[in-house]
């Protein structure tokens, strides 16, 4: 087990030098860089002279592989250096940015997990009756619906019908928690009810598939309860396809809800991403594809310890 | 029909109560909100050219001359610092008394060694400082601080326009002392002797003020302070002010969006509109056949029916009144009778469609010629001007595809002249022929078309120097019809319109043609 999971932590390190390399040069690629943008990008008139210098100032006129090594070398300390669009350090510009992603990202995977699990495990159990195509038609629903109009949708509802709008600015949950939900629990249920429908399709067939096997057949006939057949034998097993889904759609939200972010006027990730993109923001870019890949890593390497706790084949391999 | 009866009853009702609203007796307190659609790059307002910076900012700075702030065409000076100007006969030394007693927001004097030092920092830049505006004040050959209270500017030629040109939102007054210790401090930090002091800026979320009781202007400002929102998406911004939680948006809304507004909040919200100070223009490339032949350019402004675009554009875009080189309404601006007159502003479109054919084939340009037409990737209104171009086009026989381009690629683009014909855009803080038409002298950076003309530099240079209103309207309107007429160096599509509807509550604010102008919010006030 703990050889398992070693060998899996270790594996990060070169997944992230990866993921490192290839976004420095990618970024690098792009016409356009950030000093020709910041100083002329928008009808600007300034000197050449004032271009070369500030070039030289963030360090862009020296060859690539001391460039590339020295952010590397930055990266290793966690010290990502300053955004060259803002100036301001590259941690100030994401740390109250990653906080309100990664809260919406776990009430998102709330929301879904409550409503995904239970339904899933209910459309199994009445599998072909009223109640499994009510699920069935709720969750085809969730995945056919952009997540950004059903974000419309709300607001439009609450403004409407109730004459009220989410507040715009973030609050931080210990400073107001009321605030902060009032803020967040729209953005969480209308990512969160997409998120659950693949979820819930998956726990459906996860469990019809382990229900028709034969250990579910044996502990029938055996005579256990119905509800310790489905907690302790069915469920636990149908689980592992679903906390992958789970798992790598978290991920995945922490910066992927670019357009969710525009709707509910969220200070999120995912709008800080593109900016920096459109800015050519090197630094930061870096920072942040840096930021989300390490968070896909450490769902994965989550992932794969709960695949070992609940598949007892991993962990003996 | 009825959505657009209750526009005509709002804008009406806000037309009617407009003066009277302006005799109300001013009330103090609350906090205005607004929503900016975008955001400071970084706080040095004589680097930076977006509004994203002036909305949050201006209320914390204060300039030597303002534009009126009740002044719809945003075209008179009056005082800001300066309490009183004379002009030299020659007009080549303009000297300015500063107003006593003006205090910086640490506590210190306001002197005219800081009015020198930010002029120096605007107009004479270090090497590796960036000045957005420095080549404007390119007649300026020293700035003088003689005594604590006179600031006097020394001119190399007489400029018409130099008076106004001081009213620069832009030109905010840092302290002398904080520049000579550190020329970049103004970036990261924010000091400043305007009506509101700095309190908060949440990167990507919020900006925050608080009023300055130490304002010179006493009495004034009126709020207690303001929270300007961060908000990109227009939808967004919309619901924000539907939703209350935003008194204002000082940039503009489309027509869809203001109707919207006005059928969802009837007298709750006002609308105040204007023509905007900013311009699509269609450039040519002059070094790229066919376009090098002012015959293929005349044709493709021939092509244009203005009058109908402007009928039809204007109730989905953010475009209406048919335009010369200067914005309709403001004192240089050409009377629609002898606009007329110009090439592409005919009332037959029959006749000047069949003159546009003819000259096509002249210039030997084949029916159904191909060309690609670049158009920056900002959604409105590049997308439906774009849309209406090439439909226009098509009916001289021309076959138009169209490449957007990022809007962060595009300028560099348009300086790299990797076009045939591309849009070109222009937006103001003033209206001022000397700097709206500074881009199309032959050696300006804006020239992106590339062309040489030894008259239209000219005629800038008499129109800047004229001292005299008529002789120097007579050198606009020459260049005018030089510029977008005979030579059909570029050419106009529709002026911009702002509409900016905002919350009844908000009072003490005039419209103008610049979204720059009007956000030092001094004068604003909330009715309840």
């Amino acid at each position: 087990m703990w050889r398992y999971l070693l060998k899996r932590f270790l594996l990060m390190f070169p997944t992230l030098l990866g993921v490192a390399t290839l976004i420095f040069f990618l970024m690098r690629v792009v016409p356009g860089d950030v000093v020709e943008l910041r100083m002329a990008g928008d009808r600007g008139v300034v000197s050449q002279e004032a271009v070369e210098k500030e070039r030289v100032r963030y360090g862009l006129d020296r060859p690539l592989w001391e460039q590339f090594f020295t952010w590397l070398w930055g990266a290793v300390r966690l010290d990502f250096g300053r955004s060259m669009w803002t100036g301001a350090p590259i941690w100030e510009e994401i740390k109250l940015r990653f906080a309100l992603s990664l809260q919406v990202a776990i009430m998102a995977t709330v929301v879904a997990v409550l409503l995904a699990i239970p339904l899933g495990v209910v459309a199994a159990l009445k599998q072909d009756t009223w109640v499994d195509y009510a699920v069935r038609i709720f969750s085809t629903a969730g995945q056919a619906t952009p997540s950004f109009w059903l974000g419309i949708l709300f607001i439009l509802t609450l403004l409407i019908v109730f004459k009220w709008l989410p507040p715009m600015v973030y609050t931080p949950f210990w400073v107001n928690p009321w605030q902060n939900l009032a803020q967040l629990i729209w953005p969480a249920l209308t990512v969160g009810y997409r998120y659950s429908a693949v979820a819930t399709r998956m726990t459906r067939s996860a469990m019809l598939e382990v229900l028709r096997e034969d250990y579910i057949r044996t502990a029938r006939a055996k005579g256990l309860l119905a509800n310790l057949i489905l907690t302790r034998h069915a469920l636990k097993n149908a689980m592992l396809p679903v906390v992958a889904v789970v798992a790598l759609e978290f991920a995945f939200l922490i910066g992927g809800l670019v357009v969710t972010e525009q709707v509910f006027n969220l200070n999120g990730i995912g709008l800080l991403f593109v900016q920096a993109v459109a800015h050519r923001d090197y630094t930061l870019v870096q920072a942040l594809v840096m930021l989300v890949a390490g968070a896909f890593i450490v769902v994965n390497f989550c992932m794969d310890v709960m695949y070992a706790w609940l598949d007892p084949r991993i962990r003996y391999r | 029909m009825r959505r657009a009866l209750a526009l005509v009853a709002v804008l009406s009702v806000a037309l009617l109560i407009g003066p009277a609203a302006a005799q109300d007796k001013p009330r103090y307190g609350g906090e205005l909100i607004f929503a900016v659609p975008s955001e400071p790059p970084s706080y040095d307002a004589h680097q930076e050219e977006t509004f994203g910076l002036i909305h949050p900012m201006a209320p914390h700075y204060s300039t030597l001359m303002r534009v009126d702030p009740s002044d719809r065409t945003g075209t008179k000076p009056v005082g800001d610092l300066a309490e009183s100007w004379t002009i030299s006969k020659d007009g080549l030394v303009y000297t300015f008394k500063l107003r006593k007693g003006v205090k910086f927001h640490d506590g210190s004097e306001m002197i005219s060694r800081d009015v020198k030092a930010s002029y120096d920092k605007i107009i004479f830049p270090e090497a590796a400082m960036k000045s957005s505006r420095r080549t404007t004040y390119q007649a300026v050959e020293v700035v003088e601080a003689p005594d604590p209270t006179t600031i006097r500017f020394r001119l190399k030629w007489p400029e018409s326009s130099f008076m106004l040109n001081l009213a620069s939102p832009w030109n905010w007054i840092y302290k002398a002392d904080i520049l000579a210790k550190d020329p970049r401090w103004y970036e990261k930090n924010v000091m400043g002797t305007g009506a509101f002091k700095f309190v908060e800026h949440v990167k990507g979320s919020h900006w925050v003020g608080k009023k300055n009781a130490d304002y010179w202007d006493k009495g004034k400002p009126y709020l207690d302070g303001y929270r300007a929102l961060f908000i990109t998406s227009s939808s967004a911004q919309v619901a924000a002010v539907r939703g209350e939680r935003a008194h204002i948006q000082f940039r503009g809304f489309s027509p869809a969006e203001r109707d919207q507004l006005v059928a969802a909040l009837g007298p709750k919200i006002t609308v105040q509109e204007s023509p905007w100070d900013c311009v699509l223009m269609v450039a040519m490339h002059h070094e790229k056949k066919p376009f090098d032949d002012k015959r293929v350019r005349r044709a493709l402004t021939l092509a244009l029916d203005r009058y109908e675009g402007s009928k039809n554009l204007s109730r989905i875009a953010i475009v209406r009144d048919v335009a010369g080189i200067q914005v309709p309404g403001t004192p240089y601006a050409t009377p629609p009778a002898e606009l007329e007159k110009l090439a592409g502003y005919g009332r037959d479109i029959n006749a000047s469609r069949a003159e546009a054919r003819r000259l096509l084939k002249e210039a030997g340009v084949p029916d159904g010629f191909t060309f690609t037409f670049k158009n920056r990737g900002t959604p409105m209104p590049y997308e439906p001007v774009a849309i209406w171009l090439i439909d226009q086009w098509r009916q001289i026989g021309l076959n138009v595809k169209q490449e957007v381009i990022e809007a962060s690629a595009y300028h560099p683009m348009l300086k790299r002249g990797d076009f045939e014909v591309a849009m070109d855009f222009a937006c103001g803080f003033i209206v001022e022929p000397d700097l709206d038409l500074g881009r199309f002298v032959s050696n300006s950076d804006a020239n992106y078309g590339k062309h040489k003309d030894a008259v239209i530099d000219e005629l800038y240079t008499k129109q800047a120097r004229a001292s005299d209103l008529e002789e120097r309207k007579k050198y606009v309107r020459a260049l005018e019809k030089r510029l977008i007429d005979e030579e059909v160096h570029v050419f106009y599509t529709l002026q911009w319109h702002r509409i900016i509807p905002h919350s009844s509550k908000v009072k003490g604010w005039t419209i103008t043609p610049s979204h720059y102008l009007n956000n030092q919010l001094d004068a604003v006030w909330l009715s309840e």
